[in-house]
C-alpha cells in the first residue's frame, strides 16, 4: 500500500446548469497508475481536469468539495494554480506540441519555473526529460527542428517529456493514446509503466483493455457518478456494481 | 425616339412575350401543364429573355460605340485652322459637343444647311444658346458651328438607326423564341443557362474593374513618361512642379513622407491594437468587452474625412502648442506627427480586429498545453499564442501598412502640402513636427482644380497613382498570402 | 534562484507548501499583472481616442445647428420693385439684388431709430445682416408678387461675424482688428437683442440650403450635398446590390474550381484593399475623360463608389451564402429541384438578411468616402439643386464628405463650425444605417 497522494471528497462540478460530477470521493495513491474509465460524457475527463485546476480556464465551470494534494487543499484561495500545475502536470488527448523547436518545447516549463541556473543545466534537464520520455534516441540529432514535424506518437511522447521536465509529482493523462496508432500506443503504454517508478499517474481512457494493461487501480464513472473504485484486477474480474459489469461486458458504453 | 421610350417598348415586348410564350406552351400541351418539359412560366421567361438580351446588348454596344465613331469622324473633318495655338483638338471638340447639345434645344430652321454662317448669326446663336442654358466660354467659330451641326446630324441619324436596329433585334428574338416554344422544348435549361451567363458576367466585373484600374493609369502614365524623363521620376530627389515647364517631379520625396507618416501610424496602431485585442479576448470581463469592443468598432466605421478634420482642428494645433513650439521644433500644425497619430487611431480597430481573429485561430489545445505546465496566462500569450500567431499578425500589420500608405483624407488635411526636401539635411527630414506631403496628397492636388491633360504636371498624378497601386497591391498580395497560409496551418 | 529549485534540477521532488507563494511565483504574478495593465491601457487609449474625437467634433460643430437671425419690418416699396405696377413676375425679375439692398438698409435704420438706440461711432448698421439677405428678400418677393407695396416682417440671417459673436468666435477685442465688423456693430447687436429683434434659433437652413460663397458662411447649408449623396447612394444600391449578389451566387454556388475562379477570388480580395484614391483615378480617366460623362455628377460618383463597394457586398454575401447549411441544398436537390431553383428558392431567401446587412454596411462606407470624389470634380462650387432623377443623376451636385472637405479649405473660421456640423449630420446618417443593419441582424440572424 502506497501513500495517499491526492484525496478528493464530495467533489461536485457544474458547467453552467449542467451537473457534470456528482459528489465524487476518491483517493489516489503515489507511485501508482490509476485509470478512470467509463462511457463518453461520464465526467472522467472533467474530474481529471479538477485535479490540477485546468477547469479554471473555463469561465462557466464551478467546482465544490475538497481536493487535497499531500494534505493541502488545492482549491484554497491562497493557492496559485500556476504553482499547483507545476506539481501536477498534464498530458492531453491530442498531442499539442508548441510551434517551437523540440528543445524549446521541453525547455519551456523549466524556463518559466526557473528550474535551471544556466544553459548547461537546462541542456541536462532537456536530455533527461527526453530520455525519460523514451524519445531521446529518435530526436537527439534534431533538437532544433520544430516539434510539430514529428509523427503523432513521437509528438505525444514529446508532450509527456515536456510534462516531466517541470518535475511534477503527479502526471495527469487525458486519453493520451486516442489519437495514436497501435504501435505508438504500445510505446506510450510502456512509458507510462516506467513513469510509475517516480510519479503518481492518473490516466483517463475509454479503452478497457488499456486500463487493464497499464493501471493498478481503476475508477469507473457513469453519468457523473463514481460507481466503483478499486484494484484493477478486481474491477475487471469481479465488479460489484451491475453498471460496471454492463460496461465491461459491453452492454453499455 | 428618347432612350426611355425605347427601353419601355422593349420591356413591354418582353412582358407580352412572357404571356404569349407561356400560353403557347400550355396550348401545345393541350392545356395539361403536366405534359410540358418545364413549368409553364419558364417558357414565358424564355421568350422574355430572348427579347431583352439581344436588344439590350445591342443598345449598350451602340451607345458605347456611336459617340466614339462620331467623335473621330467629326474630329477628322475639323480643319487644323480651327484650333488656335492656345487650345488643343480635345478642347475644341468639347466645345463642339456643347454647341451640338445646345442646338438640340433650338428650332430646326436655324440649322438648315443652306443658311449663311456669318458673324451676326453666330453671336445670335450664342445668345440663344445662353438663354437655353448652354453657357459658352468663348465665341463660336464658324468651323465649330459646322462641326457641331454635322455632329448633331450624325448623332440624330445614328439614334434613329439605333432605335430601328434595337427594335428589330427585340422582335427577332421574340419571333424565334416564340416559334420554338412547344411542349418538348427544354425551356428551363435554356433559361437557366441564360441566368448562369448573367451571373458569370457579374462575377467578371471584378476582373474588369482591375483591368480598368490598371489601364486607366497605364495609359496616362505612358503619356507622362513621354513628356517627362522616367529617370527623374523614379530617381530624382526633388518635387518642384512648375506650370511654366521644367518641373522636377520625383516620387522619392513624396514616398519619404508617405512612409514616414505610415511608420508613425503603425507605431501607434500596432501596439495599441494588438494589446487591446489580447486584453479583450483573453482577460476582459464580459461587461468590459461588451462596451469596449463596439467602441473600438465604431472607430472603424468613422469616415476618414472625420479623422482628417480631427487632425486639422484638434490634434494638429494641440501638438503644435504643447510640443512643437515649446520644444522649438516647428510652427506648423500640419505635421508628420499629426497625420501619423490620427492615422494610427484610425488603424487601431483594423489591427485589433484582424489580430483578434488570428489569436482566436490558435487552437485551445496549445493554450491548454501551456497552462498544463503551470504557465501563467501572460506567459502563455507571450511565449505560445503570439509566436504561434506571428505569421498572421505580420500579415495583419502589412495590410494595415498598405492602408496607411493609401490613406488620403487624413494626410490631405493633416500632413501639409510641402514635399520633403532632401537637400535641407537629415534633421528636417526626420523631424516629426515638420509638415510633409505624401503621394496621395499630390495625386489629389495635381488632379483637382484646373487640369490640363497634356502637361506633365497633371499627368504625373497617374504615374503616382500607378506607383501607389503597385506598392499597395504588392503588400496586399503578400499579406493575404501569409494570412491564408497561416489559416491553413490550423484548419 | 532558491535551493528548492536547485534540488529539483537533480531530480528530487520539490517540497514547499502550495499555500505559500515562493518568490519566483510572486515575481511571475507581478509580470502577469503588468501585462494585464498594458492591455487595459491599450483599450483605454482606443476608447479615449474615440471619446476625444467625438467630443471635439460635437463641441466644434453643434453651433452650426443654431443661427442668429434679425427680424425686421421691410417696406416693399412699389416704386423700387415694380415700376410698372402690374405685378408681372418677369418684369420684376429685372430688379437685381442691388435693388433690394436699400430696402434692408432702410429697414434696419428705421428699427434703430424706432427703438431709440444710440451708439457713438456706429457706421453701416446694415453690415449686421448677411450679404445673402438681399437675395433671400428678392426670392421672397418674386414668389409673392402680391405683397409688394406692403410692409412685411422678414427674418434675415445675421452676418457671420455677428453670429460668431454669440458663439464666442468673435469678441470686442477681435472686432477692433477685424475689417468685417466693428465693436460698435457688436454693441448694436446687443441692443437689438435686448429689444427682441435679434435672436438665435434652430437653423433649418443648415440642412436644406445650398452652399454659399466664401464670405457668406452664415448662409451655407448642406441641401445640395445631402441630395447629391442620396443620389449616389441610389446609384450604388441599384447597381452594386444586384451585381454583387449575382457575382457571389456564381462564385459560391456554381463556379468550378479552376484558374479563372481563383483569379476572380484573388481579385476581389485585392480590390477590397486598393486605396480609394485609385478608384478616383479610374473614375476620372474612364467615366469622365473616356466615356464623356459630366463632371461633378452623382452618376459618376455613384459608379465609382459602386466599384468600391462591390467587394464589400460580395464578401458579405458569400459569407451569408456559405452559412446556409448544405443540408438545405441537399434537401431541395433531393426532391428534384434544379441547382438554379435550389439557389433561388431556398438558399437565397435564407441568406437575404445577411446580404442586406452587408449591403447597408457597404453603403455606409460609400457614404463617407471622400478621396475618389475629389478627383471626379465633386469639389466644384454648386448652388443649384440637382433635378429629379433620372436626369438629376447627370446634374452637378456635391456630396456630404466632399462638402466637409470643401469647407475646411476656406479661410473664414465660421466654416470650421460648418464642417464639424456637417460631420455630425454625416455621422447621424451613418449611425442610422448601422442601427438598421444591427436590427436586421438581430431579428433575422439564424444559428444552424
Amino acid at each position: 500500500m502506497n501513500d495517499i497522494k491526492i484525496s478528493a471528497s464530495g467533489v461536485d462540478v457544474f458547467y453552467g446548469d449542467t451537473h457534470a460530477i456528482k459528489n465524487v470521493s476518491v483517493e489516489i495513491e503515489g507511485n501508482t497508475v490509476t485509470a478512470f474509465i467509463g462511457p463518453s460524457g461520464c465526467g472522467k475527463s472533467t474530474f481529471l481536469r479538477c485535479l490540477n485546476r485546468m477547469n479554471d480556464t473555463i469561465d462557466i465551470a464551478r467546482v465544490t468539495g475538497s481536493i487535497l494534494l499531500d494534505g493541502e487543499d488545492i482549491y484554497d484561495a491562497k493557492v496559485d494554480p500556476v504553482q499547483l500545475r507545476a506539481k501536477v502536470g498534464m498530458v492531453f488527448q491530442k498531442p499539442n506540441p508548441f510551434p517551437k523547436s523540440i528543445y524549446d518545447n521541453i525547455a519551456y516549463g523549466p524556463r518559466i519555473h526557473g528550474l535551471a541556473r544556466n544553459k548547461a543545466e537546462l541542456d541536462e534537464i532537456v536530455e533527461k526529460s527526453l530520455r525519460r520520455g523514451a524519445i531521446w534516441e529518435e530526436v537527439k540529432d534534431r533538437l532544433d527542428q520544430p516539434g510539430t514535424g514529428l509523427s503523432g506518437g513521437q509528438q505525444q511522447r514529446l508532450c509527456i517529456a515536456r510534462a516531466i521536465a517541470t518535475e511534477p509529482e503527479v502526471l495527469l493523462m487525458d486519453e493520451p493514446c486516442s489519437a495514436l496508432d497501435p504501435i505508438a500506443t504500445a510505446q506510450v503504454e510502456e512509458l507510462i509503466d516506467e513513469l510509475r517508478q517516480q510519479y503518481s499517474v492518473v490516466i483517463v481512457t475509454h479503452s478497457m483493455q488499456q486500463a487493464a494493461r497499464v493501471s493498478q487501480k481503476t475508477a469507473f464513472f457513469h453519468l457523473g457518478d463514481l460507481v466503483e473504485y478499486g484494484e484493477t484486477g478486481h474491477i475487471f474480474t469481479n465488479p460489484e456494481d451491475s453498471r460496471t459489469e454492463s460496461y465491461i461486458t459491453g452492454r453499455i458504453g | 425616339m428618347p432612350l426611355i421610350w425605347l427601353i419601355a417598348i422593349i420591356l413591354v415586348l418582353a412582358a407580352v412575350g412572357f404571356v404569349m410564350g407561356r400560353s403557347r406552351a400550355v396550348a401545345s400541351a393541350g392545356g395539361d401543364a403536366r405534359v410540358l418539359h418545364s413549368l409553364p412560366s419558364y417558357y414565358g421567361w424564355n421568350v422574355a429573355l430572348t427579347v431583352i438580351t439581344p436588344a439590350f446588348g445591342l443598345l449598350v454596344l451602340w451607345l458605347l460605340v456611336q459617340p466614339l465613331w462620331i467623335e473621330s469622324r467629326v474630329s477628322s473633318q475639323l480643319p487644323d485652322s480651327a484650333i488656335s495655338d492656345t487650345s488643343t483638338r480635345g478642347l475644341v471638340m468639347s466645345d463642339v459637343r456643347r454647341v451640338s447639345e445646345g442646338l438640340e434645344a433650338l428650332d430646326a430652321p436655324l440649322l438648315a444647311s443652306e443658311r449663311a454662317v456669318d458673324e451676326a448669326f453666330l453671336s445670335d446663336l450664342r445668345n440663344r444658346l445662353g438663354a437655353a442654358g448652354v453657357a459658352l466660354g468663348s465665341d463660336i467659330s464658324p468651323e465649330v458651328f459646322v462641326a457641331a451641326r454635322s455632329y448633331r446630324s450624325l448623332s440624330s441619324w445614328g439614334e434613329t438607326l439605333m432605335s430601328v436596329a434595337v427594335l428589330l433585334a427585340a422582335l427577332g428574338g421574340f419571333g424565334v423564341s416564340y416559334l420554338v416554344t412547344n411542349k418538348d422544348f427544354r425551356a428551363r435549361n435554356t433559361v437557366e443557362r441564360g441566368i448562369l451567363t448573367v451571373l458569370i458576367l457579374a462575377a467578371s466585373i471584378a476582373i474588369l474593374t482591375t483591368v480598368g484600374l490598371v489601364f486607366s493609369m497605364l495609359f496616362e502614365a505612358r503619356n507622362f513618361f513621354a513628356a517627362h524623363s522616367w529617370q527623374d521620376f523614379f530617381f530624382g530627389t526633388k518635387w518642384a512642379p512648375d506650370f511654366r515647364g521644367n518641373s522636377e517631379l520625383a516620387i522619392l520625396p513624396l514616398l519619404w513622407g508617405t512612409l514616414y507618416i505610415s511608420f508613425i501610424a503603425l507605431l501607434v496602431a500596432v501596439p495599441v491594437g494588438l494589446f487591446a485585442a489580447i486584453y479583450l479576448s483573453e482577460y476582459a470581463t464580459s461587461r468590459v468587452r461588451s462596451v469596449a469592443k463596439p467602441a473600438i468598432e465604431v472607430l472603424a466605421g468613422i469616415p476618414t474625412i472625420v479623422y482628417g478634420l480631427f487632425a486639422l482642428i484638434t490634434v494638429g494645433p494641440m501638438l503644435r502648442d504643447y510640443f512643437a513650439l515649446p520644444l522649438g521644433l516647428g510652427q506648423s500644425s500640419s505635421s508628420v506627427l499629426t497625420a501619423g497619430v490620427v492615422m494610427g487611431i484610425m488603424l487601431i480597430p483594423f489591427v485589433s480586429s484582424l489580430s483578434d481573429d488570428i489569436i482566436n485561430a490558435v487552437p485551445q489545445a496549445m493554450r491548454d498545453g501551456s497552462y498544463g505546465l503551470g504557465a501563467t496566462q501572460s506567459e502563455t500569450i507571450r511565449q505560445v499564442v503570439v509566436p504561434a500567431a506571428l505569421p498572421g499578425i505580420v500579415g495583419a500589420i502589412l495590410l494595415a501598412a498598405s492602408r496607411a500608405i493609401g490613406e488620403t483624407m487624413i494626410v490631405v488635411l493633416g500632413a501639409g502640402a510641402a514635399a520633403a526636401q532632401f537637400d535641407r539635411g537629415l534633421g528636417e527630414l526626420v523631424n516629426p513636427f515638420e509638415a510633409m506631403t505624401t503621394v496621395t496628397v499630390k495625386i489629389v492636388s495635381q488632379l483637382t482644380g484646373d487640369t490640363d491633360f497634356s502637361s506633365p504636371e497633371t499627368l504625373v498624378a497617374f504615374a503616382l497613382g500607378l506607383s501607389l497601386f503597385t506598392i499597395t497591391l504588392g503588400l496586399n498580395v503578400l499579406a493575404l498570402w501569409i494570412v491564408r497560409r497561416y489559416r491553413e496551418q490550423y484548419e | 534562484m532558491s535551493d528548492i529549485t536547485a534540488n529539483s534540477a537533480s531530480g528530487a521532488p520539490r517540497k514547499g507548501s502550495l499555500l505559500v507563494q515562493d518568490g519566483r511565483t510572486q515575481r511571475r504574478n507581478a509580470a502577469e499583472r503588468r501585462f494585464q495593465i498594458y492591455g487595459m491601457i491599450a483599450v483605454s487609449v482606443a476608447v479615449l481616442a474615440l471619446i476625444f474625437l467625438l467630443t471635439s467634433i460635437v463641441r466644434n460643430g453643434i453651433g452650426a445647428f443654431s443661427q442668429t437671425f434679425i427680424t425686421l419690418d421691410v417696406v416693399l416699396a412699389e416704386d423700387k420693385l415694380d415700376k410698372t405696377g402690374n405685378r408681372d413676375r418677369d418684369e420684376m425679375a429685372k430688379v437685381s439684388t442691388f435693388g433690394y439692398a436699400p430696402l434692408i438698409t432702410a429697414a434696419i435704420e428705421d428699427r434703430i431709430a424706432a427703438e431709440g438706440i444710440e451708439i457713438e461711432g456706429l457706421s453701416k448698421p446694415v453690415d449686421l445682416i448677411s450679404k445673402q439677405a438681399a437675395a433671400d428678400l428678392r426670392d421672397f418677393v418674386l414668389a409673392n408678387t402680391d405683397r409688394v407695396g406692403e410692409t412685411v416682417e422678414f427674418q434675415f440671417l445675421a452676418s457671420g461675424r455677428i453670429d460668431g459673436y454669440y458663439k464666442g468666435r468673435v469678441t470686442m477685442a477681435s472686432a477692433e482688428l477685424d475689417s468685417n465688423v466693428t465693436p460698435q456693430q457688436l454693441m448694436l447687436a446687443d441692443a437689438l437683442k435686448d429689444t427682441g429683434a435679434l435672436e438665435r434659433t434652430f437653423n433649418w437652413g443648415f440642412i436644406t440650403s445650398p452652399d454659399a460663397s466664401e464670405n457668406r458662411p452664415e448662409a451655407s447649408g448642406l441641401g445640395v450635398a445631402i441630395l447629391g449623396s442620396l443620389y449616389m447612394m441610389i446609384v450604388v444600391l441599384v447597381l452594386a446590390l444586384p451585381i454583387g449578389v449575382a457575382a457571389s451566387i456564381y462564385l459560391e454556388e456554381f463556379a468550378p474550381k479552376n484558374r479563372l475562379t481563383d483569379l476572380i477570388e484573388v481579385n476581389i480580395s485585392n480590390l477590397a484593399a486598393v486605396p480609394s484614391i485609385v478608384f478616383g483615378i479610374l473614375g476620372l480617366a474612364i467615366f469622365i475623360n473616356f466615356a464623356g460623362l459630366p463632371q461633378s455628377a452623382p452618376i459618376v460618383g455613384g459608379l465609382v463608389l459602386t466599384l468600391m463597394t462591390l467587394p464589400t457586398i460580395i464578401i458579405a454575401t458569400r459569407a451569408s451564402l456559405k452559412s446556409v447549411p448544405p443540408s438545405i441544398r441537399e434537401a431541395a436537390l433531393g426532391v428534384g429541384a434544379s441547382k438554379m431553383q435550389t439557389v433561388f428558392h431556398h438558399v437565397l431567401p435564407l441568406a437575404a438578411p445577411g446580404i442586406l446587412t452587408g449591403t447597408i454596411i457597404g453603403l455606409a462606407q460609400a457614404l463617407g468616402e471622400t478621396a475618389p470624389l475629389l478627383l471626379i470634380g465633386m469639389v466644384a462650387f454648386v448652388r443649384e439643386y440637382p433635378g429629379a432623377p433620372p436626369e438629376g443623376f447627370f446634374d452637378p451636385a456635391s456630396a456630404l464628405p466632399v462638402q466637409i472637405y470643401n469647407w475646411t479649405t476656406r479661410s473664414d473660421p465660421a466654416f470650421v463650425e460648418r464642417a464639424s456640423g456637417a460631420i455630425i449630420v454625416l455621422l447621424v446618417f451613418l449611425l442610422l444605417m448601422n442601427l438598421i443593419a444591427i436590427i436586421l441582424r438581430r431579428r433575422f440572424e439564424r444559428r444552424w
